[in-house]
C-alpha cells in the first residue's frame, strides 16, 4: 500500500488575499509548497482584439480598465504609443499636467498594494489610513474628469481639458498633507517586529534571476536593479523632475515593501516641482488631424465644425509602421505595441502588461515556503488582475 | 554607445546572413530575422558581451491575413547595461514549429503561451505549452483575423462532461 505524501490545495479564484481572480493549484508537503500552478484568464475580456475594430480615441476607455487601480498610467502608455506611431509631440503644458496625473495614479495604486498586502498578512489597521489617503486622490479625480477610479483624462495629443485653479489647490493640499501619512504607515509597519518576521527573507529572488523572469518595476527594483524607465528613457518631461530610484537589497518581500514606501515620496516630489513649475501654454497639439477645434470656434466657423465632426467620427488615420513604447507603470513596464496599417484603427494592440510575467514568475518564488507565505509573496509583487488577463 | 548601424554590423560579422531586412522606424531599430539563424541570433544576443539583452520584455503576435507568411513574432529585448530596445522580428507559416525561448529568457514562458493560445503558433520545447488566457476547450484561436469579433460559440451550451479540471 502506498501512503499519499502530498497534497493538493485549489487557493483562489475567490479567495481574498490572492487580489482578484487568481487561482493557485498548490503540491504541499505539510505546510511547505512543493509546486504552485498559477491559473489565470478568468478575467480575459479581449481587449486587444476589441482594440482592433476601435477608433484610435475609443481605446482609451479600454485602458483605464487594465491596471483599474492606476488608470491614469494606462492612459499614458497607451497615449503615447499613438502618438509615437502619429509622429506628434504634445506641448509642455500637457505633459506637466499628464505627470501629475499619473503619479497621482503610481500613489493610488500604491495606496491599495500597502493596504491589501498588510490586509493579508494580518495588519488590519492600515487599509482604513490608505484608503482615506486614497479617497483624496479620487475626489481630485472626480474634480478634474467626472470619474474617480477610471479618469480616462488623456486625450491622444494631449488632455481633455485645462486643469482648474481648485485642482491646483487640492493637489497642493494633498502634497502638503501626504508626507505625514506616509509616516503613519512607516510607524505602523517599518520597524514592526510582527511585519518584520512575516516579510524578511520571504520569497528572496537575485537581481540576475530576476532580470531573466523579466521582473520590472519595483518588484525588480528590490532586487537591487536599479532599473526605472523614467530615468533610462525618459519620456513625458520626466528629465525635468529631481527624483530618485529607491533600490532594495535582498530582493525579498521586506525589500519590496521598502522601496514602494519610498516610492510615496518620490512620486510626491515629482508632483510638487511639476504643480509649482507648471507652464503657460497649450494643453493640446497643434495638429487638425488629432486635435478637436475649440468650442467657440465651432460655433463660428463652418470648416472648425467639419473638422471635428471628422475627428470624432473617424479620428486621426495612422501611418503604416509598427512602435513600441513603454511608460512606468505602479507595477513594472507597462508597453504598448501597436501596428498601423494606414487606417483609423490598430492592426494589432499588444499590451506589455508587467503583471503577467510577474505571475509567472510564482512557481518559482513560492517554491519550498509555507502556505502563510504564499500570502505574503502574492501581495510583494503587487498584482492586478485585469491587467493580467486583459 | 553603439549606433543602430554598428549593431547590424556586429551581427553580420558573427552571424553572416542571419538578419532578412532591417528598418528605423521612429528612431527605433527592428530586425527581420532569417528563419534557420533564428536561435543562434537570439542566443548572440543574450550572451555575447557587446549586445547582452538580458530583458526579454514581451513576444507580440501578429497575424497579416492575406500574406505568406501569415504570421509575425515581434520579441523586445533590451539591455540594462546599454540601455538601448531592439525589437526582432520572425515570419511564421501556419504550420510553422517556433524554437521556444524559455531556455535563454524565463520570462519568455507565458507570452509564448498566450502567442499559442490567442493565435495558434506552436512552439518546441516549451516546458507547459497550453491555453492561458481562454479555457481549455476552447476551440479556435481570438486574435487571428479570421476569427470574429463577437466569438464562434457565445451562443453554444456549456457541457461539463467536455471539460478538462486541472
Amino acid at each position: 500500500m502506498t501512503e499519499a505524501k502530498t497534497m493538493t490545495l485549489n487557493m483562489g479564484p475567490h479567495h481574498p488575499a490572492t487580489h482578484g481572480v487568481l487561482r493557485l493549484v498548490l503540491e504541499l508537503d505539510g505546510e511547505t509548497i512543493i509546486k504552485a500552478t498559477p491559473h489565470v484568464g478568468q478575467l480575459h475580456r479581449g481587449i486587444e482584439k476589441i482594440a482592433e475594430s476601435m477608433n484610435f480615441q475609443q481605446v482609451i476607455p479600454l485602458t483605464d480598465r487594465l491596471d483599474y487601480t492606476a488608470a491614469s498610467l494606462n492612459n499614458l502608455g497607451y497615449c503615447m504609443t499613438v502618438e509615437k506611431l502619429l509622429g506628434i509631440e504634445v506641448p509642455k503644458r500637457s505633459q506637466y499636467i499628464r505627470v501629475i496625473m499619473s503619479e497621482l495614479a503610481r500613489i493610488m495604486g500604491h495606496h491599495l498594494w500597502i493596504g491589501s498586502h498588510a490586509l493579508d498578512i494580518g495588519a488590519m489597521t492600515l487599509i482604513f489610513y490608505t484608503f482615506r489617503d486614497r479617497e483624496m486622490i479620487m475626489n481630485i479625480n472626480e474634480e478634474l474628469s467626472g470619474y474617480r477610479l477610471t479618469p480616462s483624462f488623456l486625450r491622444i495629443g494631449g488632455v481633455a481639458k485645462d486643469i482648474t485653479p481648485d485642482f491646483v489647490k487640492s493637489v497642493r493640499e494633498f502634497v502638503k498633507w501626504f508626507p505625514k501619512a506616509v509616516q503613519g504607515y512607516n510607524t505602523l509597519l517599518t520597524d514592526n517586529i510582527i511585519w518584520r518576521k512575516r516579510t524578511m527573507d520571504i520569497g528572496s529572488i537575485s537581481a540576475e534571476e530576476a532580470v531573466n523572469y523579466g521582473f520590472t518595476g519595483p518588484s525588480l527594483r528590490g532586487s537591487g536593479v536599479s532599473y526605472d524607465i523614467r530615468k533610462a528613457l525618459p519620456y513625458c518631461s520626466y528629465d525635468d523632475f529631481d527624483f530618485q530610484i529607491p533600490v532594495g537589497e535582498n530582493g525579498d518581500v521586506y525589500d519590496r515593501y521598502l522601496v514602494r514606501m519610498e516610492e510615496f515620496n518620490q512620486s510626491l516630489r515629482i508632483i510638487d516641482q511639476a504643480i509649482e513649475n507648471l507652464p503657460e501654454g497649450p494643453i493640446k497639439v497643434d495638429n487638425p488631424w488629432v486635435s478637436n477645434p475649440e468650442t467657440d470656434e465651432v460655433t463660428e466657423d463652418i470648416s472648425a465644425l467639419i473638422r471635428r465632426f471628422k475627428i470624432q467620427s473617424e479620428g486621426p488615420k495612422s501611418p503604416v509602421g509598427e512602435v513600441y513604447h513603454s511608460v512606468e507603470g505602479s507595477k513594472g513596464e507597462l508597453g504598448f505595441y501597436i501596428v498601423g496599417d494606414g487606417t483609423a484603427q490598430p492592426y494589432r494592440m499588444k499590451i506589455r502588461s508587467p503583471c503577467f510575467i510577474l505571475t509567472s514568475a510564482l512557481p518559482r518564488l513560492l517554491e519550498g515556503h509555507m502556505i502563510a507565505d504564499a500570502i505574503s509573496i502574492i501581495g510583494s509583487i503587487d498584482i492586478v488582475l485585469g491587467e493580467i488577463d486583459r | 554607445m553603439m549606433k543602430p548601424n554598428q549593431i547590424i554590423e556586429q551581427i553580420n560579422k558573427s552571424l553572416p546572413g542571419s538578419i532578412e531586412k532591417q528598418t528605423e522606424y521612429r528612431d527605433e531599430l527592428q530586425i527581420y530575422v532569417n528563419k534557420e539563424f533564428f536561435p543562434e541570433l537570439m542566443k548572440l544576443l543574450r550572451n555575447e558581451k557587446a549586445f547582452n539583452y538580458d530583458l526579454l520584455l514581451d513576444i507580440a503576435g501578429i497575424d497579416r491575413l492575406p500574406d505568406e507568411p501569415r504570421f509575425e513574432l515581434v520579441y523586445v529585448l533590451f539591455s540594462l547595461e546599454h540601455n538601448r530596445r531592439l525589437i526582432v522580428k520572425l515570419k511564421v507559416d501556419i504550420s510553422d514549429t517556433v524554437p521556444s525561448m524559455t531556455y535563454i529568457w524565463k520570462s519568455a514562458d507565458w507570452p509564448e503561451r498566450e502567442v499559442f493560445d490567442l493565435l495558434g503558433i506552436n512552439f518546441s520545447n516549451h516546458p507547459d505549452l497550453r491555453r492561458i488566457l481562454t479555457w481549455d476547450n476552447f476551440e479556435g484561436h481570438p486574435l487571428r483575423k479570421d476569427f470574429p469579433l463577437k466569438g464562434k460559440d457565445f451562443d453554444k451550451k456549456f457541457d461539463p462532461d467536455t471539460i478538462k479540471v486541472y
